[in-house]
């Protein structure tokens, strides 16, 4: 705290002199209650005894919180349990209800003086630090390798009470009702989220819904149930979604567009998160909807303002969408040959859009569709191919190691791409570039900027989906095997949505950038974050 | 007259053994494991010896490779039928070596040299009529019969040498072997078993069912989660359909993919396969490796207009080479895969290879 506090200082100019001296006096307040804590806080350790102390120091050094942060998770927990897995909340004292408040106006005063800083490097930009607090849900954007202030997403700290009970205040809050596991989970995955698909949140709702918006209930239910399906189209029915409610948003007297919007689109975001985890496509859109939010002036009319924010969301859709997949596919044309053979997995929109439009330029090539249970989104790929009159092949993951030997080229595409080169992508994916690389096949990757991460990963684990495990099921000649798979108590079923691919397993990355490999992702999205 | 009755009676249950063997193929009738072919093979090629008409060793083998060839022409991917046919001729060869009197070291220290300098066949040494020779190969066989009543049980003996507590093993499909090599290890260690479910047929669920009904933590994991997974797993352990002469495999499809991904992660690959799976067959045989079914597994007949226009593959094998496997369990002990070629030659004669 007292590090960040210190840069800023350094970097503000001379005319914000004053309005420095009284963030200086507020700060120096601070301190000296901080202090106070921490004595409070020895004390209480040591009578606590040293075993948790040892615990509690490395859970300190382990999250990479600062203390003005971590207080905040900590505080709402009020069990004063002293079990050794809740030992964060066992830390404080009972806390006093004004402890939050003042964090918070400490971080105000933070992000008020970072704000004065970029206002007098970058004249003209306006911003309010409420809307600052509203992208702290997401990943803090690092700008000019500032200490970045991570909070973990809630959806992968399922095995952790606290995060829990935060989540469930937050949106009884929000009123939203919490939807509620389903089913036994792996050990290994007991930190994400299961739910069953015939158990969706809508019908938790109270019919006369205030809070929420009628496009994004029906999102939502479009989202659990599968029906919206693949990164682009649930991106862009998202921004649909929000178009929507847009249009219909009126501003309540003495209320600035540009804050409440935000703050009405905050329980929306909720509210889909908890019908089905936001994908990185999702995040970057939502993102760039807020940005433009707390852009507006507040001299802007209401009209004017919600066109304006219209158009930035057509905008969006239009260049980093569908003129993105054209550019792509312009660059990709030149990679496919005649008398190819060429290998799609599942269902990716952009994969598709390839092959139409390289068998319109008049490509001779075939295609072999590879697809995988419980899911079998091959199927769509196709139809649509097979309507086009490409002539194709069909085949499950298993068989995948028969029919290498016919092919020349893998194309896959991506769910999202991360910081440290790793794709994420339908699960299967990883396995088919591993076949792929020992057969000596290419691998091409087809993804658009918009959906690079800043997330790093190195295993399926930490970060994923777990799908409804009643969908592993299957019947054959009239017997299902696993019918009864709940009464087993040592039967679990394991339904993954996504895996992530080493970076050398993948040869090329065909973005509208340009064809790159997989390790320059983190260079792309400096690019990206210096343009904005 | 005793003769003519057993003949009839002999060449029925013969070719109720072939149409059994064309049915239970096809994926459809029930899948008989291959130890029980293997049994029924060689019951069936005692039987043959016993009330068969012949005189001396050389129509027997005459009268066996004929009844062998038929068998495997039923069914060429069932294995087991062919390897009992040429582990019985060897049996024959040896007891007919040892009534002549020579033993068989001999013969094959001789071999190379009766190579250079002999080249005529050894069968002409068959003709010799013994009297005990028939009783003798009989005595063989029931020897052989015995051995493969024994085989999962000896297999499963070893598993306590294998697995260490709080392991975690991977398998895909269904193995009966493997699920009593696991079994046997639960009664004494804990230890967690993902078992891949081998789509089209999913018999890894019935295998999923068996083991946490055995008291197994199991997992069923979908055939395309096998890399996701595969960072945390200990050990494959899978069981094979044959044991090609070069030490791979012929396993369900989707082996090639775990071997691959185990491979990948540096995990170990135990194959746990009896010795009558060990077939002298080499992989470049382009037309009997694979086997496909009904392409209705995969693109069900309810998908109507695309299907006529579409080419869909069901395979049933996968071909795993010998370098992505580290060890067999078999009966007689545990071996590299570059010792396969050497137990070949212990339970086939060369010139069977060839039936």
């Amino acid at each position: 705290f007292l590090l960040i506090s210190a840069s800023l200082f350094s970097v503000t100019k001379q005319t914000e002199g004053k309005e420095l001296t009284k963030e200086e006096k507020q700060r120096l307040r601070k301190e000296k209650k901080q202090q106070k804590k921490n004595k409070e806080k020895k004390d209480e350790k040591a009578s606590q005894g040293s075993e948790k102390e040892k615990k509690s120091g490395s859970l300190a050094a382990a999250a990479p919180q600062p203390p003005a942060k971590s207080t905040t998770v900590k505080t709402p927990s009020a069990v004063p349990a002293p079990a050794p897995v809740s030992v964060p909340s066992s830390l404080e004292a009972p806390a006093p209800v004004d402890k939050p408040s003042k964090t918070k106006a400490e971080l105000k005063a933070e992000r008020r003086a970072r704000q004065e800083a970029e206002r007098a490097s970058k004249p003209g930009k306006k911003g309010e630090p409420g809307q600052q607090a509203a992208s702290g849900k997401q990943k803090a954007p690092p700008s000019e390798l500032q200490p970045v202030i991570k909070r973990l997403p809630e959806h992968i700290q399922v095995d952790n009470p606290d995060v829990l009970k935060k989540l469930a205040k937050k949106l009884e809050r929000q009123q939203i009702p919490l939807r509620l596991d389903y089913g036994y989970k792996v050990s290994l995955f007991s930190h994400l989220h299961q739910y069953s698909r015939k158990a969706p949140l809508t019908q938790q709702l109270s019919i006369p819904s205030t809070v929420i918006h009628p496009a994004v209930v029906r999102l939502g239910l479009q989202y659990s149930q599968g029906i919206v399906a693949g990164s682009n189209a649930r991106s862009v029915a998202l921004l649909h979604a929000f178009k929507q409610v847009i249009r219909d948003y009126i501003t309540p007297p003495n209320e600035e567009l540009s804050r409440d919007l935000v703050n009405k689109l905050k329980p929306y975001i909720s509210f889909l998160n908890q019908c089905r985890p936001l994908s990185a496509s999702m995040g970057n859109a939502i993102k760039y909807v807020k940005k433009e939010i707390s852009n507006i002036s507040s001299q802007c009319k209401e009209e004017e303002a919600k066109s304006k924010l219209l158009n930035c969301i057509e905008w969006y859709i239009k260049e980093k969408i569908i003129l993105a997949a054209k550019a792509i596919a312009e660059s990709s044309i030149e990679k496919i040959n005649n008398e190819d053979v060429i290998l799609v997995y599942g269902c990716s929109s952009l994969v598709n859009h390839i092959l139409f439009e390289a068998f319109e330029k008049g490509r001779k090539f075939r295609v072999i569709v590879v697809d995988s249970r419980p899911r079998l989104e091959g199927r769509e790929a196709l139809r649509r191919l097979v309507q086009r009159g490409i002539s194709c092949t069909y085949v499950l993951i298993s068989a995948v190691s028969y029919i290498l030997p016919e092919v020349s080229k893998v194309f896959l595409g991506a769910h999202a791409l991360l910081a440290n080169g790793y794709v994420m992508s339908r699960v299967g994916t990883s396995q088919i570039a591993l076949v792929a690389r020992a057969f000596n096949v290419p691998v091409l990757v087809c993804c658009e900027t918009y959906k690079f991460c800043e997330r790093v990963q190195t295993d399926s684990f930490v970060s994923n989906e777990l799908d409804d495990p009643d969908d592993l099921m299957v019947t054959r000649n009239g017997k299902t095997q696993l019918e009864s798979w709940q009464e087993v108590p040592s039967l679990g079923l394991l339904n993954l949505v996504y895996d992530v691919t080493p970076p050398d397993f993948v040869d090329l990355v065909i973005t509208e950038l340009g064809m790159i490999p997989c390790t320059s992702v983190p260079v792309v999205l400096r690019v990206k974050n210096v343009d904005q | 007259m005793p003769g003519p009755y057993k003949e009839t009676d002999l060449t029925e249950r013969v070719e109720a053994f072939l149409s059994d063997l064309k049915r239970g193929g096809s994926g459809t009738g029930p899948l008989r494991g291959s130890a029980e072919t293997a049994r029924e093979t060689t019951a069936l090629l005692r039987k043959i010896t016993a009330q068969a008409r012949w005189s001396s060793a050389g129509d027997l083998m005459e009268i066996i490779r004929k009844e062998g060839r038929r068998m495997t022409a039923a069914q060429p991917s069932e294995t087991t039928v062919g390897n009992m046919v040429r582990r019985v001729l060897k049996i024959i060869r040896e007891e007919y070596a040892r009534s002549r009197g020579s033993s068989e070291e001999a013969d094959q220290q001789e071999s190379l040299h009766k190579l250079l300098t002999s080249g005529g066949l050894s069968e002409e040494n068959f003709r010799h009529h013994f009297a005990p020779l028939k009783a003798n190969v009989i005595e063989a066989i029931n020897e052989l019969l015995t051995e493969l009543e024994g085989t999962t049980d000896n297999i499963a003996m070893q598993a306590l040498e294998h697995i260490h507590s709080n392991e975690v093993i991977m398998t895909i499909g269904r193995s009966r072997t493997v699920e009593a090599f696991l079994k046997d290890a639960a009664r004494k260690r804990k230890f967690h078993v993902i078992v891949a479910e081998c789509a089209p047929f999913c018999q890894g669920h019935e295998m999923a069912t068996s083991l946490s009904k055995a008291g197994i933590e199991t997992t069923v994991i979908a055939d395309a989660a096998i890399f996701a997974v595969m960072s945390r797993v200990n050990k494959v352990i899978i069981g094979t359909q044959t044991v090609l002469a070069n030490g791979g495999l012929r396993a369900v499809n989707g082996t090639h993919t775990l071997a691959l991904a185990a491979k990948h992660h540096s995990t170990p690959l135990i194959v746990c396969a009896p010795m009558f799976k060990l077939s002298p067959q080499f992989p470049n045989e382009e037309d009997t490796f694979h086997k496909f079914v009904s392409p209705h597994e995969v693109l069900p007949f309810t998908e109507g207009e695309i299907l006529s226009k579409v080419n869909v593959h069901c395979p049933v094998f996968d071909y795993v080479p010998p370098e992505l496997i580290t060890l067999f369990i078999s009966n007689i002990g545990g071996h590299a895969p570059s010792y396969i070629y050497r137990l070949m030659s212990e339970l086939y004669h060369p010139e069977d290879h060839e039936l």
